[in-house]
């Protein structure tokens, strides 16, 4: 990736691997500060692996992480989770309602929401505020995706993570969560970093794109690379995808 | 009681072997193992104790309350394999149980401060320890393992460990800690207390059975709760490293 933005997030050399069995096999690239920037691949790729790394769920096993020009070891672990927050692919919620999943990240510290911010996250991600005091066992997956993505936002972090945040939405939703991530971006200057298995996506809201398969990073670029992907196995995926 | 009374309580031993043949239960080999056992057992810890009451020194009074906590442990500690140094986690928890509620009993002038006193109630009080231990890692264990993704969702937005797992503990805590509450409730209404029942055959008058018997139920309320609470903020720190990330449990 061509290096004329400031990195948010620099990889060098990172490997992770678990009972011995690889899962990301030395990779280096940097996530431009400011830019959304996807990551695309099949399943099984390492893309969950290398977001729960940049959130410091998970450490590599070999290799370097620098958030801010700062290897990720010298912030102190809830800081840097604040600071790079992270909406987890399964949406998982804590028991309770809406409200008490919204208010969770500012409980943690100690701190509370109030109704009316509670209301705005949710009329945000396209949910109104009736849905404030429903427990979430009664959410549809496309609902609690919302709240997670609600959730998420609560901390204000500086770099966003989104693992596959639209995959349970439809249609009319995804675009209104897209429109939503591009103005955080755009206002806020808030650095996002998007798996997605929509190429589409990838194409219309990333700036950039990471193409990654079988724990390796294959292709990386502006997103315009997944229209004509210079590397053959790029080539296969993506006419894989689209056909 | 008679050697000649005892053996006709075999009794009660032979029922249960029959049935299980009758009804194909294939408990046959196990109850005559457990009767056998129990017999051996029962009848050593007796002649150990007549041994340690006739000695009255209180350095077998200490092995013997050693000897129950070693075996309490090695039983508790099959139960939280995953959790790095639970033998020596359950080993604390244990003596300090046993300090706290025989520190009461003895320093206030509760019970007389002989071996006659001190081994029985131990035993009652580690015994009722190791099971709440038990009852515990077996819940606590069971609440991670089905709410992995939910500790991990606290961890990510910047919780704590303590924060990430406090319900899972708190649950754990309460499930092991339910059935010494409950059985409290019914206590004398369904069932007499085995204390107070040999006390009673033994000849003793009743009120001063009841009397025992209360003095180790409260007793067994502080053993329940210490144990749960101590186990359990123990364990969970050894689930997550430095990084606070969650460590797997093997």
């Amino acid at each position: 990736m061509t290096m004329l933005y400031e990195p948010a997030i620099h990889l060098q050399q990172v490997s992770f691997a678990v009972n011995d069995k690889n899962i990301l096999k030395s990779i280096t690239g940097s996530f431009p500060k400011g830019k959304i920037t996807t990551l695309v691949g099949p399943s099984g790729a390492g893309k969950t692996t290398l977001l729960k790394m940049c959130n410091g769920l998970l450490s590599p096993t070999e290799g370097h992480i620098s958030i801010n020009n700062q290897p990720i070891t010298n912030y102190e672990p809830t800081t840097l989770r604040k600071y790079v927050g992270i909406a987890l692919q399964a949406a998982p919620m804590i028991h309770g309602t809406v409200f008490d999943n919204l208010a969770l990240p500012l409980v943690l510290q100690g701190k509370k929401l109030t109704k009316q911010d509670a209301i705005q996250y949710l009329l945000d991600v396209g949910l109104d505020n009736s849905f404030l005091h429903r427990p979430t066992n009664e959410l549809s997956g496309g609902q609690r995706q919302k709240v997670s993505i609600a959730r998420t936002l609560i901390n204000q972090s500086s770099i966003l993570l989104l693992d596959e945040i639209t995959s349970a939405l439809d249609r009319q939703s995804v675009q209104d969560i897209e429109a939503l991530i591009t103005t955080i971006n755009e206002k806020y200057n808030v650095t996002i970093i998007w798996i997605t298995h929509n190429l589409q996506q990838a194409l219309t809201i990333g700036h950039y794109t990471w193409v990654m398969m079988g724990g390796e990073l294959i292709e990386t670029g502006e997103s315009s690379i997944l229209r004509a992907p210079s590397n053959p196995r790029v080539a296969e995926f993506v006419q894989g995808v689209n056909a | 009681m008679t050697y000649t009374s005892l053996s006709l309580t075999l009794i009660f031993v032979l029922i249960p072997l029959v049935l299980s043949k009758t009804f194909k239960l294939g408990l046959e080999k196990d109850t005559v193992i457990a009767t056998i056992r129990s017999i051996i057992q029962l009848l050593a810890v007796g002649y150990i104790l007549k041994f340690v009451f006739d000695a009255g020194s209180p350095i077998y009074i200490f092995l013997m309350v050693a000897l129950m906590i070693l075996a309490a442990t090695l039983n508790a500690r099959k139960k939280g394999k995953g959790i790095k140094g639970i033998t020596w986690k359950i080993v604390f928890t244990l003596v300090t149980v046993e300090i706290v509620t025989q520190g009461v009993l003895l320093g206030f002038g509760i019970v007389p401060t002989t071996a006659q006193y001190i081994i029985p109630i131990s035993g009652m009080l580690i015994g009722n320890s190791m099971v709440l231990s038990i009852l515990f890692l077996n819940r606590f264990t069971a609440e991670i393992t089905s709410h992995q993704n939910e500790i991990e969702l606290i961890l990510s937005l910047g919780g704590t460990p303590k924060q990430a797992i406090h319900r899972q503990l708190i649950n754990a805590i309460k499930a092991s800690m339910i059935p010494t509450i409950e059985s409290q409730k019914t206590i004398g209404l369904v069932q007499l207390p085995g204390m107070m029942s040999g006390q009673i055959i033994g000849g003793a008058d009743p009120i001063q059975a009841v009397q025992f018997q209360l003095l180790i139920i409260f007793a067994l309320l502080t053993t329940a709760t210490l144990s749960s609470i101590m186990i359990g903020f123990l364990s969970y720190p050894v689930l997550f490293n430095d990084r606070l990330q969650m460590l797997e449990m093997k």
